[in-house]
């Protein structure tokens, strides 16, 4: 890798860890205030366990020799810059997933299961579609974590989240958001992150670089859009939608970022907007309490790039080929099944081992004061 | 005229509210307050030590109705904001010596 390239991924990799501690502010503005200080460390410990994973032996599961398609030989990390790179990736992917945790889910068994999700759902993702691993021998593409990223983390707080069970007194009583400006500011440090996401993912300072950052930041503005439109036709235009239909557009634009064009990535953002939409408002008519919504964004917008990677890159549907798009639709089924079905056994592992959820009184306390001992407003 | 204080559970508010309402009595003001009755708040048990946290936040709900009206909101507020658990609250009843309207000045006694 040239010197030029080397610089763009060392700015590429400051750009990425900002995003981690960004989704915790992201989502601790949509808890209860007893949950701030909970949710904002529930990232910082994401980001801690998994950056010491990773040099361990996260990297070369990822990305090391490849046994058979499956994995890669861990080991330690070498002293290289796609590999601390990347290792941002593997942190904020562990970070999205803590949506299921908030506001019932005990610290220590989120480290333990954090610990075990990094090391046997990403990093066999990260090596499947990044590591030369069998999907990516399929043909499958994924520029910059539709699959690896965001379904892995979307179906995995799903699973998480119904392991969990509801938080107690939903449905019931008011979760109102305690502070959006606090989400509005952990969205815009997703979105300017993010610029160093798909942008450092050409692995280069070059044309796809630049292709990349302009149509994320096309899919993000057309996301935002839609659900503007969305909510002002059904009441009012609220900030919260307004930056949560940018993420959906974020999401879903991921995988394609180097390979598409500007009209492609506006016509990614509309229909991510819609549903994602959607799928936030069977999330709530089913009952179900995601309520941070990595699901309905992260793992449902990268679901609908994943495929629309196959439809809009060079070689796919657009273009008369199938090839590509089948290989699209299988990454797909295999991650989506994968990443619910290993992250709901890890998390009932976890539950019988040490229990997941704090009791009913910590809970009602708070997990600010229950487990910390702290409190983020006097 | 009585001033009804009633502190309650906050995750009980919008009941409350929605049960007064529904009586006939709309005017309220509401506050958030912090304080603890005769259990001292919340022992969390952890394993070989425990924590108190004594003031817990609680809302007040401050209405202020004829004579005869004052029991008609203790048992809608009662009724609304009851759980059975410690921590459901206490209402108050404190005489009130005249109101005053700011817009129009007409003062009720």
């Amino acid at each position: 890798m040239d010197d030029v390239a080397v610089a763009w991924l060392l700015a590429s990799t400051a750009l990425v860890m900002l995003m981690t501690p960004g989704v915790g502010l992201f989502y601790a503005g949509m808890v209860r205030r007893k949950n701030a200080v909970y949710m904002i460390t529930l990232s910082f410990i994401a980001y801690i366990l998994v950056s010491l994973q990773w040099v361990l032996t996260g990297y070369s599961l990822s990305f090391g020799d490849d046994i058979a398609g499956i994995i890669g030989i861990g080991g330690i990390m070498p002293i290289d810059i796609f590999a601390i790179y990347q290792l941002t990736f593997a942190a904020i992917t562990l970070a999205i997933i803590t949506s299921a945790a908030a506001e019932r889910m005990k610290l220590s068994a989120f480290v333990v299961f954090g610990l075990l999700w990094t090391t046997l759902v990403y990093d066999p993702f990260a090596h499947w579609l990044w590591g030369n691993g069998w999907l990516a021998q399929l043909g499958a593409l994924d520029f910059a974590g539709g699959v690896v990223v965001h379904i892995s983390s979307g179906f995995g707080a799903l699973a998480l989240a119904i392991a969990l069970g509801a938080r107690k007194g939903l449905g019931e009583y008011s979760m109102e958001p305690h502070n959006i400006p606090m989400t509005l500011l952990g969205a815009a440090l997703l979105w300017f992150g993010w610029f160093g996401f798909n942008g450092g993912s050409a692995l280069a300072a070059n044309e796809t670089a630049v292709r990349a950052i302009i149509v994320t930041n096309t899919a993000a503005a057309t996301g935002a859009l839609v659900w503007m439109i969305l909510t002002w036709t059904s009441g009012r235009p609220g900030s919260l939608s307004i930056v949560t239909g940018a993420i959906a557009g974020l999401a879903a634009i991921t995988p394609a970022a180097g390979f598409v064009s500007i009209p492609a990535a506006i016509v990614i953002g509309i229909v991510a907007g819609l549903i994602c939409y959607r799928a936030m408002l069977f999330r709530i008519n089913a009952r179900l309490d995601e309520s941070l919504d990595a699901w309905a964004i992260h793992g449902v917008g990268g679901l609908w790039g994943t495929i629309a990677l196959g439809i809009f890159a060079k070689n796919g549907l657009i273009s008369g080929n199938t090839s590509l798009f089948v290989s699209q639709v299988i990454a797909v089924v295999v991650s989506v099944i994968y990443a619910f079905a290993v992250t709901f056994i890890l998390a009932k592992i976890v539950d019988a081992a040490i229990g997941l959820r704090v009791s009913e009184e910590e809970e009602y306390v708070g997990l600010d004061i229950s487990q910390h001992g702290e409190t983020a407003y006097a | 005229m009585k001033k009804v204080e009633a502190i309650i559970r906050p995750e009980r508010l919008e009941h409350v509210k929605r049960a007064l309402e529904e009586k006939g009595f709309v005017a309220m003001t509401v506050s958030e307050v912090k304080g603890r009755g005769e259990q001292k708040g919340i022992t969390l048990q952890f394993r070989g030590r425990t924590m108190e946290v004594d003031l817990l936040p609680k809302v007040k709900v401050e209405i202020v109705v004829e004579d005869k009206a004052v029991d008609a909101v203790i048992s809608t507020i009662v009724d609304a904001a009851r759980t059975g658990k410690y921590g459901d609250g206490k209402i108050f009843v404190v005489p009130v010596e005249k109101a005053v309207r700011v817009r129009t000045g007409e003062v009720e006694e």
